[in-house]
């Protein structure tokens, strides 16, 4: 009796939590096909639902549509995933697999930046980048991420590091034993065992460069260029009080890319974090 | 391993497949060719970039004009004469101070909620982490930004209570709050990172202690506390780093308003550096910004000993 109490009170706790945490992304979903009158109401559901807000808003910048910009973020979102997983195995093979002079101190060091706010950097990089005139290109995300050192590149390298520490190395002797090189143990052998660990990483490099705001505020200009968070604040921007419907139609759009890699990965996704981030 | 250094180290003895990639490059030569992306990185990315904040902030820099050194003007003006930067200070600390512990708290009892295997509990994990997957970003703000608006349904949904509602983002009160809110919102991530961790706590520490006659609030305590602290504090050092960056929400809800209540470091610094292009004096405020983080850091890490808990004898004989 107590035990099926118990937990019948964990059901209702968890079903009413749940609810308090999905509430305003439901009532996003009906907002977007709302009117705007109807946005007062905590009611979920639209009296008639508006798909025009999700016709108008995506072509409510003039002269673009939100294609353009989804064309774009995905572009960018590519060549950052590839340079991402270029540089950080590489790097993570050097450190947690191989020997060398000073190792320990760079491995200090790569610790250190972790923890280094960004905006220390901030500055001196745009400075830096504005005089290699870097500025309204793609580049200022994808050469650091091409060096392992973008935002969360340093990050992803730590979270490789301990799991290929976590790879026995008695595969990289029999591998070398076999005439294989450092390179081949590193693409025959130990790149196949991390997999889920490279599942994970590029998981997290797709979500936070998706959520990079401020980074495309600062380094794009022309409205070409524009990635998906930057169409959003200009339609927020230029019509504010007048369409909240259409701009809340294609915020609630612009989370849809992170949903479904979420979703379809979440299996690797949890995995991963469980396997790698806090076994140091 | 230190056998094949030695053997490739001397010329005179080729190793059996001479053609194939580094085979003939001993570990050290290899190692740095495999951490080359990163250092390369490092040294132009990293370091070199700090050196010339730490010059710029002794400078008055503006992108357009040529750089002249000032000494230390610009860190005498923020901490003797800079109101707005006094108003950030406080904003950022307790926007720091309410957002982590409670974000932290959330975190760890709804993973402890979570960590029972219940009936459809993929479905709760996914509800609730599904705030913290659509992240920090512009999409969310707006609509933060509509659910606490005057017209905004929280107030619609506290009438029902007969709680009369009010702007909550236009007013300087409750402004930070419904942005501290937010934050709290998206304590996914963290709870993950709990989860995981429960999950690694030996069963039969609950089993012996419930022979002992411990009950829950006990176990908590004296089992869950000390075995998740490690975690605990790896969460609230990097919630504390990320918290004093705290920016997007500031910048697209409130715009640092009503009355600069909801006006962070990030936004002040960003204000200075790329509104007004003042850029030697804001990375002066970008290292104020990382001594403040540092010491924050320190005093953490300064306190763990007291109630981080290490495993470090009973390693390996977990399970017996």
């Amino acid at each position: 009796m107590t035990k099926q109490w118990k937990l019948a009170i964990r059901h209702i706790f968890l079903l009413g939590f749940s609810f308090l945490m999905v509430y305003p992304v439901l009532w996003w979903i009906g907002a977007s096909l709302k009117q705007n009158h109807e946005l007062s109401s905590p009611n979920i559901f639209p009296a008639v639902p508006q798909w025009s807000n999700f016709v108008k808003g995506w072509n409510s910048v003039p002269g673009h549509s939100f294609t353009d910009f989804y064309l774009n973020t995905f572009g960018l979102e590519i060549a950052v995933l590839i340079a991402t997983l270029i540089s950080s195995t590489l790097v993570a093979f050097g450190f947690g697999r191989l020997d060398f002079p000073l190792k320990n101190f760079w491995f200090a060091l790569l610790m250190l930046t972790l923890m280094m706010p960004g905006q220390v950097l901030i500055i001196p990089q745009y400075a830096l980048f504005h005089q290699l005139g870097w500025v309204n290109t793609y580049l200022p995300f994808i050469v650091p991420h091409l060096l392992a050192s973008g935002a969360g590149g340093t990050f992803f390298v730590f979270l490789l590091i301990q799991f290929v520490r976590g790879i026995p190395k008695e595969l990289d002797e029999s591998a070398k034993i076999d005439g294989c090189s450092w390179f081949g143990i590193f693409w025959r052998v130990v790149m196949p065992l991390t997999k889920p660990a490279i599942v994970t990483v590029m998981i997290f490099c797709f979500l936070w460069n998706w959520d990079d705001f401020l980074g495309h505020l600062l380094y794009i200009n022309s409205v070409d260029k524009y990635t998906v968070g930057l169409g959003l604040r200009m339609i927020n921007d230029s019509q504010s009080a007048q369409e909240w419907g259409q701009l809340l139609a294609m915020s609630l759009l612009s989370i849809v890319p992170a949903t479904l890699v979420f979703m379809f990965l979440q299996k690797y996704f949890v995995d991963g974090i469980a396997t790698t981030g806090i076994k140091g | 391993m230190k056998r094949s250094t030695a053997v490739t180290a001397n010329p005179a003895v080729k190793l059996k497949k001479p053609n194939s990639f580094l085979s003939r490059w001993n570990a050290p030569i290899a190692g740095y060719l495999f951490i080359s992306p990163w250092l390369i990185g490092f040294l132009g990315l990293t370091a070199y970039p700090l050196l010339l904040s730490l010059y710029y902030s002794f400078t008055d820099y503006t992108l357009m004009e040529p750089i002249s050194w000032v000494g230390t003007r610009n860190y005498e003006q923020i901490l003797t004469a800079d109101p707005k930067f006094l108003q950030s200070v406080k904003v950022t600390f307790m926007y720091v101070i309410a957002s982590v512990p409670l974000k932290l708290a959330a975190a760890l009892l709804v993973a402890i909620l979570l960590n029972k295997a219940v009936k459809g509990i993929s479905l709760y994990r996914t509800a609730i982490y599904f705030p913290s997957l659509i992240g920090g970003s512009i999409a969310v703000s707006l609509l933060w930004r509509n659910l606490f608006g005057v017209d905004g349904i929280f107030n619609k949904i506290i009438a029902v209570f007969g709680i009369e509602g009010k702007g909550w983002i236009t007013n300087p009160d409750t402004a930070l709050g419904t942005l501290v809110l937010l934050t709290v919102w998206q304590f996914g991530s963290s709870m993950v990172i709990f989860l995981a961790g429960l999950k690694q706590i030996p069963s039969d520490l609950y089993e012996a202690s419930s022979v002992d006659g411990a009950n829950r609030f006990i176990q908590f305590f004296k089992i869950t506390l000390p075995m998740l602290s490690p975690i605990l504090y790896f969460n609230l050092i990097m919630g504390v780093i990320n918290a004093f960056q705290m920016f997007t929400s500031a910048f697209v809800i409130t715009n640092g308003g009503p009355m600069n209540s909801t006006y962070v470091y990030a936004l002040y610094l960003y204000e200075r550096a790329f509104s007004r292009y003042q850029l030697g004096y804001s990375s002066s405020l970008a290292w104020i910004m990382l001594i403040m983080i540092v010491l924050a850091t320190v005093i953490i890490a300064g306190t763990s000993k007291y109630w981080v808990f290490y495993e470090t004898d009973t390693g390996g004989k977990k399970r017996k």
